[in-house]
């Protein structure tokens, strides 16, 4: 008798997809981002089917029996890892940031600095603190650093 | 390519580029080699400045993922002067 094992195989595959859905999906809302709690219940999921894939596998009644379990062991071995690479990355990597301590604190004046706009134009703190907004004078800026390179 | 981006996504705030990380610099947010191709780049931060630039409330999150959501922001704006 052949059946194939799809709890195993999709438990690995729902695991690849819990770790790259995080970056490209999960991503762009903060409820989800700030702390992965939809990656972990996919994960938790993808747990479930290896565990019922897993006991598939050891069960009497296969083809190949050894076949079975080498392909069961391997694929939950496989999505093991991928959760310890997500877990990582998420939590340790993303923590990995320098302590910034010469960052203007609140009180201190931040430093003035002139750089180009998306358009070429030279544009200075000063001069974003002190141009009219609708006639009035601006209330304060907002400094947004984004971690990235374009 | 900021450019393109702001043009598309309909952005009408300010968008500027620092890539000789000179105000990156200025600011202690540089994070060395941590570009995609090791240059240096800006960790995360954000800064509420009042009209006098001086900072009124700031942000350097522990971790990358997990920034300033924008009612923390207004919240923070709410008692500038």
């Amino acid at each position: 008798m052949r059946r194939f094992n799809w709890p195993v195989w999709a438990g690995f595959v729902l695991s690849v997809v819990a770790f790259i859905s995080y970056p490209f999906v999960f991503a762009r809302w903060s409820v989800t981002r700030d702390f992965p709690w939809a990656n972990l219940l996919l994960f938790g999921i993808a747990a479930i089917l290896l565990v019922i894939g897993f006991r598939r596998a050891f069960a009497p009644g296969h083809t190949h029996p050894k076949r079975s379990k080498i392909a069961a062991s391997v694929l939950a071995t496989l999505s093991i890892l991928v959760l310890g690479l997500f877990v990582f990355s998420t939590f340790i990597m993303a923590r990995w940031l320098p302590a910034s301590r010469g960052a203007p604190q609140v009180g201190q004046k931040a430093p003035d600095f002139t750089l180009a706009d998306t358009k070429g134009k030279s544009v200075s703190l000063t001069e974003l603190l002190s141009t009219p907004i609708n006639g009035q004078p601006p209330k304060g800026a907002l400094l947004i650093f984004y971690r990235g390179y374009w | 390519m900021t450019r393109d981006l702001g043009e598309k996504a309909g952005y009408t705030f300010t968008f500027l580029s620092d890539p000789k990380v000179e105000a990156i610099r200025r600011y202690d947010l540089v994070h060395a080699g941590a570009g995609i191709d090791g240059q240096d780049i800006a960790r995360p931060a954000e800064f509420l400045l009042d009209s006098s630039g001086t900072v009124h409330w700031v942000n350097l999150t522990e971790n990358y993922w997990v920034r300033a959501r924008p009612e923390q922001i207004l919240e923070a704006a709410k008692t500038l002067q």
